[in-house]
């Protein structure tokens, strides 16, 4: 018997194995990952039954207890009868709107100055200078408080509120817009805009044009698209049943209309203008980068400035552009984080500010706050690495 | 090796051995340790916590922060003072960042049963109402609907605020900030139409507005806001010793035994005010201290009465009168057990 294990033991394939680099590799990575999951499990057992043992309540039982306070914005219905949950999901969707919104003015605001930067005329290229040094030389958190406090706060009070063209109104206590509701066409809309975009994306797939056409502003299948695009949802809005309400001012606030919030104005401005100053210099660096043969070789072809801008050195500079812009985006997502400054009810100030405090959970809270901005800023970054190995050089 | 483990072992053993078997706190042995008591307080509200122009902390918060370190180390100077904002002010306690909370803090059974601490006592019985401008002529709470109203976030006035409107089917504004200050300061320019927290914090913030005239706190009281110290579950001595410097505070009161009679007041013909102070028994054993360990808090803040007058009170900008704070044979609230 123990002969037969040492032979066994001795066998030349066991040995082998001992000694094959790989299958060390292997073993030691399985150590460590064992060793990891093993420090980690401790670290949850022990944070467990240390709050046991201070009877501070944990679990995430607390999500679907009442909330018991109110939000002044948000997306998805909510009162104070709503879960904690919901209100998760309302700081959320506020912190999404925000980000998302805010990505949309930085990248057109950062490209128009970053442009502006390399222009052959000497104010525009100044002052987009100008705006740059500064913009990006003061600490956002302070910008946020000179937009909040002494842009908005100045503004009057709701009784001698701004009375702009078409119903809408501007005081202290926000932007007031008529409310459009549509009653029948909903689905009338809805439809049109899934023709429209079904029907841009085939014609702009399918359309014959020849390669004069793609390069000037006559493209007929280009104006068949933005036709297509924009004609029909407005024909359908005009054609479907709806109700405009205005807002009128009642006792305190305007009523009735649709409020848009200081903070929410205040952050989103705040936010794009500080990211647009870095978005601009990363698309000053980019432009730069093109070779100026390129340039030269536009020129010689006898393209305009516009159009060698446009159809050559652009996008050529995207490839250059688009790792940093991605960073661009998501310091803007989670610099959205300094609402909780200036009272705007995003993730932060609703969930690890008032939902952590009532329920006492920050382990949980914040373990939750964490994970929702690790996911959101990977996803950003997942959708930014396609788009840039979509427009990367097609190595040959 | 085993030498080692055998050594170690007999030497915890000999000194659980020497310790004595009454009043262990492990609370109590870190802050006489640190030879100094750690205290959270608000970061600044006028008569309870607040730092004066030659930045020493006064308010009632702070006074009775200064008789626990007096019935501990005879010497009521002996704090560290940590400010604490609404959302800070639980996990600081429970972190053991601080010893003890006394932060105008309501008393809820959900704080009192599942945050890990205890609420030692009721210092200030207040409730929750609203400051408007005098200019909107309201009579009452009742009439503010569609109202922008300020909230401080994370507190009891938040939720109170959505009970108080949703029980009456009306609508409002919520505008919720982190910190006092911005409370205030956006009431003050008029981003909401009023101001909503407990009464007592509503008069100390009216004093700050640029024109304190030109507004008034409505008469309606939408709750009950006990507030009181708290410190970590699971320390009975601690918890005991601060209980009963609150009490020490109140029956001093009750017993006319001021912060310039104590000293002679220890050799008072009444037994209960002998007891108090300790001429008679040794009730300051069973909570770890002297003797006369209420000698010493009275010396440093002076009873509960005379703490209130001067932070709250008549001797102060804000003019609160006792209310249901005064002493329960007075017609109010504050009540204590006896000493014997």
């Amino acid at each position: 018997m123990g002969d037969a294990f040492k032979r066994w033991l001795m066998r030349k394939p066991w040995i082998d194995a001992a000694y094959d680099p790989n299958v060390r590799a292997v073993a030691f990575q399985l150590l460590l990952v064992l060793a990891l999951v093993l420090v980690a499990v401790e670290i949850v057992l022990n944070t467990a039954a240390n709050l046991q043992k201070q009877n501070i309540a944990s679990g995430f039982g607390f999500l679907a207890r009442t909330a018991g306070f109110d939000i002044s914005q948000s997306l998805v219905p909510y009162t104070s009868k709503s879960s904690y949950g919901q209100a998760f999901l309302v700081g959320l969707t506020n912190t999404l709107l925000v980000a998302v919104l805010g990505i949309v003015l930085a990248t057109v605001l950062g490209f128009t100055l970053g442009i502006a930067r390399g222009s052959p005329n000497w104010l525009a290229s100044r002052l987009a200078l100008a705006y740059v040094e500064v913009v990006r030389n003061v600490p956002l958190l302070l910008q946020l408080l000179v937009w909040y406090v002494a842009v908005l706060r100045a503004l009057p009070a709701p009784q001698e509120a701004l009375a702009l063209p078409a119903g809408v109104f501007v005081d202290k206590r926000g932007l007031h817009l008529p409310r459009v509701t549509l009653e029948s066409g909903g689905t009338l809309l809805l439809l049109a805009l899934l023709v429209s975009v079904i029907g841009a994306v085939w014609l702009w797939r399918t359309g014959k044009r020849t390669r004069e056409e793609e390069t000037v502003e006559r493209d007929p299948v280009r104006l068949a698209v933005w036709a297509l695009v924009v004609l029909l949802p407005v024909l359908a809005l005009m054609i479907a049943g709806k109700t405009v309400a205005y807002p009128v001012l009642e006792r305190f606030n305007h009523e009735g209309g649709l409020s848009i919030e200081p903070e929410f104005l205040a952050l989103l401005i705040g936010l794009s203008t500080y990211t647009a100053a870095f978005i601009a210099e990363i698309v000053r660096a980019g432009l730069a980068g093109v070779p100026k043969g390129q340039r030269e070789a536009a020129a010689a072809l006898g393209l305009s400035r516009r159009h060698a801008l446009r159809f050559v050195i652009l996008p050529q500079a995207l490839r250059i552009i688009i790792p940093p812009l991605t960073n661009q985006y998501l310091n803007l997502t989670k610099n959205s984080s300094l609402a909780v400054a200036i009272g705007y009810p995003d993730l932060v100030s609703v969930f690890s500010g008032t939902v952590l405090n009532q329920t006492g959970q920050a382990v949980e809270v914040i373990l939750i706050t964490m994970a929702v901005y690790l996911a959101i800023s990977l996803a950003t970054a997942l959708t930014m690495n396609w788009f840039n190995a979509r427009t990367a050089w097609a190595e040959r | 090796m085993r030498a080692a483990i055998v050594c170690a072992i007999s030497a915890v053993l000999a000194v659980l051995s020497v310790l004595p078997a009454a009043a262990q706190s492990p609370t109590l042995d870190s802050v006489k340790k640190r030879g100094q008591l750690v205290c959270g307080v608000n970061t600044g509200l006028a008569g309870f916590a607040a730092p004066d122009d030659r930045g020493n902390w006064v308010g009632i918060d702070v006074d009775f922060c200064r008789a626990v370190a007096a019935a501990i180390f005879r010497d009521g100077t002996k704090v560290r003072f940590v400010p604490l904002n609404a959302k800070e002010r639980f996990t600081a306690l429970q972190s053991r960042e601080v010893d003890i909370l006394s932060r105008n803090t309501t008393w809820t059974m959900s704080r009192d049963t599942s945050l890990g601490l205890n609420f030692s006592g009721i210092l200030y019985f207040d409730g929750q109402a609203f400051m408007v401008r005098r200019a909107l002529g309201l009579k009452s709470a009742n009439e503010l609907k569609g109202a922008s109203i300020c909230v401080q976030s994370g507190t009891t006035n938040e939720l109170n605020l959505a009970d108080f409107f949703a029980t009456r089917g009306l609508t409002y504004r919520p505008v919720v900030y982190e910190r006092l200050v911005e409370v205030l300061g956006a009431y003050a320019s008029g981003r909401c139409d009023a101001f909503t927290t407990d009464s007592s914090q509503l008069i100390a913030e009216r004093t700050r507005l640029p024109d304190p005239d030109a507004h008034e706190v409505l008469p309606d009281l939408i709750s009950k806001e006990p507030l009181g110290p708290a410190v970590r579950q699971g320390d009975a001595v601690w918890s005991n010793i601060v209980r009963w410097t609150l009490f020490a505070l109140i029956n001093a009161e009750e017993l006319g035994v001021t912060q310039a009679s104590v000293e002679a007041d220890r050799e008072s013909s009444n037994p209960e005010i002998r007891r108090l102070l300790g001429t008679e028994g040794d009730y300051g054993k069973g909570i770890g201290l002297d003797r006369d360990w209420a000698v010493s808090v009275l010396k440093a803040v002076g009873n509960y009465g005379e703490s209130f007058e001067r932070n709250l009170g008549q001797g102060s900008p804000l003019k609160i009168a006792r209310g249901r704070n005064a002493l329960w044979k007075d017609g109010g609230l504050m009540y204590a057990p006896p000493v014997r």
